[in-house]
């Protein structure tokens, strides 16, 4: 069984000594700088093992200037989880390390957020627009984007 | 992109870039390949997409949680059942909902029949892009209509469900649908039976499939591959055992396995997925309670059917995920208190199932990329969304 969330940020700060993290209602907040580290770690030491990045998306909080990365991170050796994570960054200038490097899982869904949030990845082997194509300016999820009506004539 | 020119003992080659799609039927809609080729090898292939992209999240987000199920029918249009089922369990998780008994049952029942639609449609579809035209397409496609015929008596839609809804179903099945279901259910392995003998030891398909297109279980695992496809790469995980989400923990059923992880694989372990669907539809089409007993939604479920604006769910966030006939099927619903999620966000299995296509094709043939494409088993209506 997964420890409680409470105990996941002691274990993890002892072992990741100068990482803080914080804890609302049950999600870990990491730090933008710490999270290859702790991504790493929970990979890779045994008593978490969580090797399965389910899910990884970015919510947009336009009002409070940050954009929230969530990932949601499952063990499919162990059967556990979810451990959920979330990394808060400024909305003005979103830029955070890679994770797939650690989980190739990531690779087209850091694409994703890149391209509908504007999210930047440092590190991703190929960062480029996914859905929308090349070319195309500014980014549809965002909660400011106008959405053209086409059916009013201009 | 520049073209690497290598010159052998006797001729000089190059190497030569070509499209694969996105108008082309073995490519399951519009998606384009483009693949580098050394002669018929493939030395690069890098994937394109998003042609069908209509941004369905924000449409979830302008609309009231209920709306959004006539578009989850059109995510993976074969397989309305299940994504309903998914957004059902993300709301309920939200919203505090118990689901009535007989709704989960019929939730169940309706989410294993989808599991027979799609994998009936993948393995015919796969034979068709191996080149066998028609005819193993045209004997899935009859009993998959079966099961449509079902679908349509219960919700008024072949394709395009709009059945499961929080709390249970839309409405309950009308009368002597079980016994209809039964007969189907009861008569689907001897099809299995005999597209097996068909298909299984067919010298020729094992010709093209084994050994193509082969994925260790280690990529597997760190690519976030799920579904039948993981399963046959060797990894015990089916998120029906896994998280035991509405009422699976009451059956008995087993989790088939391939051991090589080749295209092969992927095709027999979704004839036994099937065998396995058929083993829990028959638990519970017994099982199901009467109406008259449990109602097919419960009354918090029906109260927000009926008045969709009415439902507020606390501030917070909800993950609710199936294991969908092509793999984990999540949605992420982020709720701020009105009437309408904050963010709603679908996690498509056949998307990310995508990220080990060029892994799995280098160094094969382009006949090969056409038949490893096919056993991903991708509907652009929910890799692009």
């Amino acid at each position: 069984m997964l420890p409680s969330p409470d105990e996941f940020k002691i274990t993890l700060e002892q072992l990741l000594p100068g990482v803080s993290l914080t804890l609302d209602a049950g999600w870990l907040v990491v730090a933008p700088n710490d999270l290859v580290a702790v991504c790493r770690c929970l990979k890779e030491n045994e008593r978490f093992s969580l090797d399965y990045l389910a899910n990884l998306t970015a919510v947009d909080y336009p009002s409070e200037q940050r954009m929230d990365l969530v990932y949601h991170l499952y063990s499919m050796a162990k059967k556990h989880g979810p451990v959920m994570l979330k990394v808060r960054l400024p909305r003005a200038h979103p830029v955070v390390a890679s994770v797939t490097p650690i989980w190739r899982g990531a690779e087209f869904q850091e694409r994703e957020v890149y391209d509908l949030f504007g999210v930047t990845f440092e590190g991703h082997p190929d960062l480029r627009r996914i859905l929308m194509w090349e070319g195309f300016e500014g980014h549809p999820m965002r909660k400011d984007y106008v959405v053209e009506d086409q059916d009013v004539p201009t | 992109m520049e073209l690497k020119t290598s010159i052998s003992p006797t001729i000089e080659t190059q190497q030569l870039e070509v499209n694969l799609g996105p108008q082309h039927p073995s490519t399951h809609g519009v998606f384009r390949m483009i693949a580098t080729l050394d002669g018929e090898r493939i030395v690069k292939l890098k994937p394109v997409m998003g042609y069908l992209h209509r941004n369905h999240e924000q449409i979830g987000e302008r609309a009231t949680y209920i709306a959004s199920f006539p578009f989850t029918d059109r995510l993976d249009y074969f397989c309305a059942m299940s994504n309903n089922f998914g957004l059902a369990l993300a709301i309920e998780k939200l919203g505090g909902i118990q689901a009535s008994e007989r709704g989960e049952y019929l939730r169940v029942i309706m989410a294993e029949l989808t599991r027979l639609v799609n994998h009936t449609a993948v393995i015919g579809f796969l034979l068709n892009d191996m080149g066998a035209f028609g005819t193993p397409l045209l004997y899935a496609f009859r009993e998959r209509e079966k099961i449509l015929d079902l679908f349509e008596a219960a919700s008024g839609s072949r394709m395009m469900c709009n059945y499961v809804r929080p709390g249970g179903v839309r409405e309950d099945v009308p009368e002597g649908w079980l016994e209809r279901a039964r007969e189907i259910v009861n008569a689907f392995p001897r099809f299995l039976d005999e597209f097996e003998a068909l298909l299984t030891e067919n010298e020729i398909v094992q010709q093209r499939c084994q050994h193509v297109g082969v994925l260790s279980k280690e990529l597997a695992m760190n690519a976030s591959i799920t579904g039948p496809m993981l399963r046959a790469s060797g990894v015990n995980y089916d998120i029906r055992k896994v998280d035991g989400y509405s009422i699976y923990p009451r059956f008995t059923f087993k989790i088939p396995l391939g051991t090589v992880g080749d295209v092969y694989d992927r095709y027999y372990v979704r004839i036994l997925e099937m065998r396995e669907s058929v083993n829990i539809l028959q638990q519970a089409l017994k099982e199901i309670p009467d109406s008259s007993a449990s109602p097919a939604i419960s009354p918090k479920g029906l109260a927000l059917v009926k008045a969709p604006r009415t439902f507020r769910p606390p501030r917070g966030e909800a993950y609710g995920r199936i294991e969908a006939p092509k793999g984990e099927l999540g949605f992420y619903l982020v709720s701020d208190g009105s009437s309408q999620p904050y963010r709603y966000h679908v996690r498509a299995p056949s998307f990310i199932n995508l990220t080990v296509l060029e892994d799995m094709c280098l160094g094969y043939k382009v006949a090969d990329v056409i038949i490893i494409l096919g056993s991903i088993d991708i509907v652009m209506g929910e890799v692009d969304r």
